[in-house]
């Protein structure tokens, strides 16, 4: 698959990147050589495999519906850019 | 102009499921607690944490799933939903996605015309809830609450079997009646741990093909449900006859214009890029775990309705109040039980005075400051003849305003009925000697004038007579005063 | 020679003897540390909190309840969260986050009594085989600074190579142990997925990620994993199975072991000299008993396109908590929300993290799931097949960790196609979850080699049990690099 610049941009918007314009290219041309590198995978007929989505073949285990964390707000919100009120602070959302 | 389309309407109905502590974090789920107090490590998204499975969720999945008739998966999968939003903290929702817990299902409702319908359950897939975005106070910013990220939440989807929105909300009824009975959701529409989206389209009759929908949301009760299904009915009604094509889009439902509008943060097409999450491992539910759950059931509405019906000679219309709740049906049965098995007498007066006190003072049956015993007792009373039904609403009045038992109430009142026939006939005799000429009408054959002779002996007696004796006693003295 | 020349056995020996003192060992590594800052090792050096750590330890020691590890100096590659101290994952993203947990590995190693004198230099989030793709700047081989010490737990390696800490810890999602141990002329063990819990260690690649060692020889690697490994409730993927002892196991003997050597190891990307020296190695393991059977993994050659269709699809979810909004780095003045996205993580993540982020966006979209993911799942069904099949005839795996020796800085940076094919032989392991140990078996051109033995699903005791009768037998980790010799 080649990717041009449109589908970069796209694909950065997808994933909220900010791509400075004149790097717009070059991204195009690394991931078109990735995705090259990728699709030779298309050579082997994987008809009928299972996905294989886990190295381990296990259950989930299931935890007991027990309340075992304590408020540490303050501690946590040492790392947050802004809050107020205990909020963490964002431009304005809009619904 | 309305005649000529058909509405279809399907559901996807968030439950928040009633545990204590988050799906995948040991947080407690608690609803109202300051901002950000209840939101862990796991709940924030911070680097390098895991999720870990609370077991009840697939309890009461599997539970939901055992009540509708559903197929229970042996093997299911939680995905990552994937998207930016800042309520969303780590910038993906785990839910299930091509192999959810619950599969197919069903449940039947009663429509308008008095017949049932079967509404069919696409699935019901668990998955976690995310945090709060509010607006005031911030200058231009919104400041975000996370402690509802990682409520489990039951997400159940209906087929687009509804076809108007008086059927929507029976179904959405129904499937809240069902939470609350197997008791996995509180279904508190207000606070939001039972939310409605509604996907609504219209067709021409005939059509085989389903219109475009649009998905209705931020619906938090099941008259706005109504009210916004129907908007939204006109509306699109209104814009294909004018000859313009309904958008695929997600509306926001404002309650206080009554009125849909498209949802601004939702405008572009979404590309949620779901894959399995690999942080989690499929779920694995084996017969043994399905029975151990099965037994577990408590009887279900429909179930309950039928055996008020069969065992009790209960109404149709009367079961269905009774069950409507799990809490009511269970009061019904507790009156009645004290209430030497008169169901009838019960279902009259939990329907009656106890249902109008109750909407009155805005309670619900288990904040009832009567219990089931205490009303079934005053059931007694009126059962030997202790009172007079009428007397018993003055009783019921005082035991509702904490005044003690109904016993007790009586006593104190002197509200006994006067069930001695000597007693009576005296009454009745001063009355008939007071009032020759009514009796003479009695006599001449005016029957009517009965009622005039009980109404002065109830009056004489405070109304504590026993009607039914003031009546066979005045017949036999009236028409012969020596009898 | 420095006392961090001993292995942790002799260390830990002397410590229990009262020969040697943590603290003193501890002083000797920060002050190894500074003399060797400029191989930029380590993001954070934890001078007071390492010392206060080798006290107690001492202090535990004294009262004879030290074990093993008490005592013993360490460094954590800066991707496992340590509770108050900055880890940063190599990224401006992460900066100024300091970490309110300690992860799993991290707590069982203090619990040990390790002292933690330092957090190590890696690619930004664990993405890249040079460690180059730092926000710190790149690590220098202690071989030869001007070569690359390989990555993504460069840090780590360079730091073990140079004696700057007798072990480390590091993690490996497609080779990130096991190429920079080979490239830096150490041992550095990948472990089973699901030996040792991910609780704690920052998410490149969920289902590829393992922590594991790194040390000078495999008896060391031997005691740390049996204090990192076992079951975490912390972590579901973490498997509930007996952690056996590694190191009672490293004595056995090898004669009769069956050893495969794939075709697939074997060709055309491979470094002749380097070729030469793996089966110099395997003679020697023959000379030990050990059978040789040539063996095919037959769809070897797709786990590059399958790792990287994999791994950057799990990191493109992983690395979306990384907004700005709660922790990490956020940009000047962001006009609106998506402004706030786009450019806190625009601005604060590295040329390569980017590119792995919008392939693993890609790959996942609408359209190109099915041809790309679910692909790429089915090969990695095959590619576990192979192995499976290799081991009903065979005990272990070997043959090269990577293709060639330790590379130039900036050889391959503009080039990220080479730079991947460095993990050609180390990628399948990953994403078979297979347990691989790379120890050195020689050197091209003065720079270090690394022999690969690849186990069977939870036999790391087997593979840890043929490395250490290697080293038994060869003393090529005995070598000091040139940046070893104080300055």
């Amino acid at each position: 698959m080649e990717l041009g610049p449109e589908d970069v941009a796209y694909i950065a918007h997808l994933a909220r990147l900010q791509i400075d314009e004149q790097d717009v290219p070059l991204y195009a041309r690394n991931l078109s050589e990735i995705l090259r590198l990728v699709e030779t995978m298309n050579a082997v007929d994987t008809d009928g495999v299972v996905p294989m989505a886990h190295p381990v073949d296990t259950a989930q285990p299931l935890r007991a519906d027990e309340v075992t964390e304590a408020d540490r707000r303050e501690e946590f919100q040492r790392n947050a850019p802004a809050v107020a009120d205990g909020l963490y602070l964002v431009p304005k959302v809009i619904e | 102009m309305r005649n000529s389309w058909e509405t279809v309407i399907g559901l996807e109905i968030h439950a928040q499921l009633a545990t204590r502590s988050k799906i995948f974090s040991g947080s407690s789920t608690a609803f109202g607690a300051a901002p950000n107090t209840q939101a862990s490590a796991v709940d924030l998204g911070l680097p390098g944490v895991l999720p870990v499975l609370n077991g009840e969720v697939v309890r009461m999945a599997v539970k939901f799933g055992l009540a509708t008739g559903a197929q229970i998966a042996e093997r299911s999968v939680f995905a990552r939903k994937n998207y930016f939003y800042p309520d969303l903290p780590k910038g993906y929702q785990i839910s299930q996605y091509e192999l959810p817990v619950v599969g197919h299902g069903s449940v039947t409702i009663a429509t308008e015309e008095g017949s049932t319908r079967r509404i069919g359950l696409t699935r019901a897939h668990l998955e976690e809830d995310a945090g709060k975005s509010l607006h005031e106070d911030f200058e231009g910013l919104s400041g975000i609450d996370l402690n509802r990220a990682g409520t489990p939440l039951l997400e159940i989807v209906s087929e687009p079997d509804m076809r108007s929105a008086a059927e929507a909300v029976a179904y959405a009824r129904k499937i809240l009646s069902l939470v609350r009975y197997l008791e996995i959701c509180d279904g508190n529409l207000q606070e939001g741990s039972f939310r409605c989206d509604a996907n609504v389209s219209v067709r021409r009759r005939g059509d085989e093909e389903l219109g475009t929908r649009a998905e209705l949301k931020n619906i938090n009760s099941f008259r706005f449900l109504e009210k916004a299904i129907n908007f939204e009915i006109d509306r699109q009604i209104e814009v294909l006859e004018s000859g313009g094509e309904v958008v695929q889009e997600t509306r926001l439902y404002d309650a206080e214009r009554n009125e849909t509008r498209p949802m601004r943060s939702k405008e572009e097409a979404n590309d949620y890029r779901y894959f399995p999450d690999p942080d989690l491992l499929p779920v694995v539910i084996d017969e043994d775990y399905i029975a151990a759950v099965r037994a577990t059931l408590p009887e279900l509405p429909d179930q309950k309705r039928q055996r008020f019906v069969d065992d009790f000679g209960l109404s149709d219309y009367d079961a269905d109040l009774l069950t409507a709740d799990r809490d009511t049906a269970d009061y019904f049965e507790r009156t009645a039980r004290a209430a030497n098995a008169e169901y009838k007498l019960s279902a009259n007066w939990i329907l009656g005075e106890l249902s109008a006190h109750l909407n009155a003072g805005d309670l619900t049956i288990s904040a009832s400051p009567v219990p089931a015993e205490s009303l079934g007792a005053m059931l007694n009373r009126i059962l030997d003849r202790t009172i007079s039904g009428k007397i018993a609403k003055e009783v019921f009045e005082a035991m509702w305003n904490g005044e003690g038992d109904a016993d007790a109430i009586i006593e104190q009142r002197g509200l006994q009925q006067i069930t001695d026939s000597g007693a009576i006939e005296q009454v009745v005799d001063e009355i008939i000697v007071a009032n020759p000429q009514q009796a003479e009408q009695f006599r001449a054959g005016k029957e009517k004038i009965l009622g005039f002779f009980v109404g002065q002996v109830m009056k004489a007696t405070q109304g504590k007579a026993n009607p039914a004796q003031v009546n066979d006693i005045l017949r036999r003295r009236l028409q012969d005063p020596d009898s | 020679m420095s006392v961090l020349d001993k292995s942790i056995v002799e260390l830990g020996a002397a410590l229990a003897g009262g020969e040697v003192t943590s603290r003193e060992l501890t002083e000797a590594a920060l002050q190894r540390i500074a003399d060797a800052r400029t191989l930029n090792c380590f993001v954070t050096v934890c001078g007071e909190q390492a010392l206060a750590q080798a006290d107690a330890a001492d202090a535990r020691i004294r009262n004879g309840g030290g074990g093993p590890l008490t005592g013993i100096p360490l460094a954590h590659k800066d991707l496992f969260c340590t509770d108050g101290v900055k880890t940063s994952c190599g990224s401006r993203m992460l900066d100024n986050f300091i970490a309110p947990y300690d992860a799993t590995v991290v707590a069982r190693l203090k619990q040990a009594g390790c002292v933690m004198v330092g957090k190590t230099n890696m690619d930004e989030f664990a993405m890249g085989s040079s460690n180059e793709n730092s926000y710190y700047g790149p690590v220098s081989n202690p071989w030869d600074v001007g070569k690359v010490p390989g990555g993504s737990s460069g840090g780590s390696a360079a730091a073990v190579a140079a004696r700057l800490v007798p072990v480390a810890t590091g993690t490996d999602t497609g080779g990130s142990i096991r190429q920079p141990a080979a490239l830096c002329g150490i041992t550095g063990l990948k472990p089973t997925y699901g030996r040792v819990s991910r609780y704690g260690m920052v998410a490149f690649a969920s289902s590829l990620d393992q922590a594991g060692p790194l040390a000078k020889s495999a008896h060391e690697c031997a005691l740390l994993l049996g204090a990192m490994a076992g079951h975490d409730a912390l972590d579901s993927t973490s498997l509930d199975l007996a952690v056996p002892d590694y190191v009672s196991a490293l004595h056995d003997d090898i004669s009769g072991l069956k050893i495969g050597l794939p075709r697939e190891y074997f060709g055309g990307g491979l470094d002749s000299d380097v070729a030469a020296a793996v089966h110099a190695a395997v003679d020697v393991l023959v000379g030990l008993g050990a059978q040789v059977k040539e063996i095919t993994l037959p769809r070897q050659d797709l786990s590059i396109p399958a790792y990287y269709v994999v791994a950057p699809a799990e990191c493109s979810s992983n690395l979306s908590r990384f907004d700005g909004v709660r922790y990490g780095y956020r940009c000047a003045n962001p006009v609106d929300l998506e402004d706030l996205y786009k450019r806190s993580r625009g601005e604060g993540f590295g040329a390569e993290v980017k590119r792995r982020i919008m392939v693993g966006t890609y790959v996942l979209s609408a359209g190109y799931y099915d041809a790309y993911y679910l692909k790429a799942q089915k090969m990695r069904q095959l590619i576990c097949e192979d192995f499976q099949q290799a081991f009903a005839e065979v005990d272990v795996i070997a043959g090269p960790t990577s293709p060639s020796v330790a590379f130039a800085r900036g050889e391959r940076t503009d080039d990220p196609i080479s730079m991947y094919l460095s993990d050609i032989y180390t990628n399948a392991a990953n994403l078979a979850g297979l347990p691989g140990i790379s120890v050195p078996c020689g050197f091209v051109n003065r720079l270090p080699v690394g022999l690969q033995i690849i186990g069977n699903h939870f036999t790391e005791q087997r593979i840890l049990n043929v490395a250490h009768r290697y080293q038994l037998a060869s003393d090529w980790h005995d070598a000091r690099p040139p940046a070893a010799e104080a300055p």
